[in-house]
């Protein structure tokens, strides 16, 4: 047997020899590295383990080139194989440190519950725990709403303990900051719609209806609902991730201690300056819509600008920015409320930070979605 | 033990069992803390010594039994009343739990801008004095993440003494510590005791911290899931037969 091999291949090899009538010789040799080509601990249990009346395994390893793991991998596997074949696993021939190793990774039994049972669950066992979850869900959301609602009325009789230089700060970062964003995309927004509209109109020579369609989508609908979207994903994510860090770092527990409750103190913050720049984000946003609407009406149109201005003005009454401003509101709330629950709920890992703030974006949006269908429906209700 | 009750203590755990819903932590806990002791809980990983110092400052409610400060009840009464017992404590967490997104000035300061009527500039004064005692003066404009793990420590310390608690909850206060800056912050902790007359309670398993400073313990053993020892570490050491103390107090060496 050729016990070097070529340097580029390293193949770690084995042969079994008869020693006695009931012992059988391993025959190490080459490398058993990693990168290796191996036999595997079946081929030596096919070759003599299953034979009847072997009692007894050694080693022979002289021509062991190189070992890593991977040769104690392989004599785990075949000292499991040998036990339960009753077979006496002799490692006296094996180089020294293999021995070490072995008997080291065989001192402490495995622990029987360490290992997680991975049994799959039944559709009824799962579907019982959704609900049971869910449940537990709704109650925690009540929970802080509850906190929320309480911090609040704190607030309003002067009474909540929290920074007003967090407030000015947090109102600065989510209102101001947002301004290029939320230009950029009402713009676009604005002028998409126009677009849309145009081909339509051309058709019964009503290019000019343009401005109604517009001004009235921004106003009552496309301004607020593409503000709370970029604030959902900007703002609702930087709170959740913030707070969230908050809990893993123990500063939230530091604040408990303080006696400062962390829904006054950081809740509460959030909460209203969302409540506060949401709506003037919406205003601005409603602007740059009509803004991007006028450029392919006189553009493209070619109708006049103070044409498209007038139509505009015609078409828009101040109810339908209020209806818009209500929605930005509520969205703002909303938000900050998703964005803070989820950093709030965060466990105690820097990945559950992670998964904290793409839970506040998405439940942001679909709170956002459901409230804008529920209010839309009432406004109907009340012909606004 | 001394002549009064042990309901009298300064602090008198009773009959404590914590748990995180099913799952029983420690069960039946009793002992006592004496005023200017320096109260080590000590007890081998997950035995459940930083879970009994969240029961002891109020962040997590017992599954049964109850925590008097000097006859006081901590976890059955309002959580006002819980408050204000809260506000005489001062913790320093493992982390250091520095509020990351403020100054160390700001972050004594806050402390002492919610609870007291005091000027901004006697504010500051405080402020100033509080780093000063864990030598940090002049640090005031560092935000925590400026700061090495050892500073961090001491000025979770300034912030924990900011409001002159009675009591001072430590959660490991030397992990991460080289050794020269965790025996430091031992002298610092004895000298703030004798010094402010405080009280201090510290989880740890620094073996020479609990050996030089501490004056009273309770061991915890995971096994068991109960308290197996309590009193003078030192003595423990010497007297204690019970084998999992004795290896846990000379780390595991049968001949010390």
């Amino acid at each position: 047997m050729d016990a070097i091999t070529p340097a580029t291949h390293p193949q770690g090899t084995l042969t079994v020899t008869r020693h006695a009538v009931d012992t059988r010789c391993v025959r190490l040799a080459g490398q058993w590295t990693i990168q290796a080509a191996l036999p595997s601990a079946a081929e030596v249990q096919a070759q003599c383990l299953d034979a009847p009346r072997i009692r007894r395994l050694s080693f022979e390893a002289s021509d062991l080139a190189d070992w890593d793991s991977a040769l104690l991998t392989f004599l785990l596997k075949l000292k499991e194989l040998c036990d339960q074949s009753q077979v006496e696993f002799d490692q006296a021939g094996l180089p020294h440190g293999v021995q070490r190793l072995l008997v080291l990774a065989t001192a402490v039994p495995e622990h029987q519950e360490a290992r997680r049972a991975s049994q799959r669950a039944s559709l009824l066992v799962w579907l019982g725990q959704s609900a049971i979850a869910m449940t537990e869900a709704t109650y925690a959301l009540l929970i802080f709403l509850g906190q929320v609602v309480l911090a609040f009325g704190q607030f309003i009789r002067g009474r909540a303990r929290l920074r007003t230089v967090d407030l000015w700060l947090i109102m600065q970062q989510s209102g101001a900051q947002a301004l290029p964003i939320v230009s950029l995309i009402s713009f676009l927004v604005g002028l998409i719609l126009a677009f849309m509209g145009a081909n339509q109109l051309r058709q019964f020579d009503a290019q000019i209806y343009v401005a109604n369609l517009v001004g009235l989508s921004m106003a009552r609908e496309m301004g607020a609902m593409m503000t709370g979207i970029i604030m959902a994903g900007r703002t609702g994510a930087a709170f959740a991730a913030q707070l969230g860090t908050m809990v893993v770092n123990q500063e939230t527990d530091a604040l408990i201690t303080m006696g400062l409750k962390p829904v006054e103190f950081l809740v509460l913050p959030r909460m209203l300056a969302l409540m506060l720049m949401v709506p003037l984000l919406c205003i601005y946003a409603d602007l740059v819509g009509i803004l991007g609407g006028a450029v392919v009406g006189v553009g493209m149109l070619h109708l006049g600008a103070a044409q498209y201005y007038q139509q505009t003005l015609s078409a828009l009454h101040l109810m339908d920015f209020v209806v818009g401003l209500i929605k930005g509101t509520v969205f703002g709330v909303l938000i900050a409320l998703a964005g803070c629950l989820r950093g709030m709920q965060c466990g105690r890992s820097a990945s559950a930070v992670g998964a904290a703030a793409t839970s506040a974006v998405v439940t942001g949006i679909v709170w956002i979605i459901v409230s804008d269908a529920i209010l839309t429906v009432i406004y109907d209700i009340l012909w606004i | 033990m001394p002549a009064e009750r042990p309901q009298d203590a300064h602090i008198f755990v009773h009959n404590l069992t914590m748990a995180y819903g099913s799952l029983v932590i420690q069960r039946e806990l009793t002992f006592s803390v004496q005023r200017g002791d320096i109260f080590i809980i000590m007890g081998g990983s997950g035995c459940g010594k930083s879970t009994l110092l969240r029961h002891l400052v109020g962040l997590q409610a017992p599954a049964q039994g109850d925590v008097l400060y000097d006859g006081q009840s901590l976890w059955q009464v309002e959580s006002d009343e819980r408050e204000r017992l809260m506000r005489r404590f001062g913790v320093l967490y493992q982390s250091a739990a520095l509020w990351s997104s403020m100054t160390l000035g700001e972050n004594i300061a806050l402390p002492l801008e919610q609870y007291t009527d005091l000027s901004p500039s006697r504010i500051g004064e405080l402020v100033a004095l509080k780093l000063a005692l864990v030598g940090l003066a002049g640090f005031e404009d560092y935000y925590p993440s400026e700061l090495s793990g050892g500073m961090q420590k001491r000025a979770g310390l300034a912030r924990a003494m900011a409001l002159d608690p009675d009591i001072l909850f430590f959660d490991e206060p030397s992990a991460g510590l080289d050794p020269i800056s965790s025996r430091r912050l031992d002298d610092l902790i004895l000298e703030l005791r004798d010094s402010l007359g405080a009280t201090i309670v510290m989880v740890t398993h620094e073996l020479a911290s609990i050996l030089t400073i501490g004056t009273n313990s309770v061991f915890l053993d995971a096994d068991s899931k109960t308290m197996i020892a309590q009193g003078d570490p030192k003595k423990l050491l010497a007297e204690s037969h019970d084998p999992k103390v004795r290896q846990f107090l000379t780390r595991g060496d049968p001949h010390a």
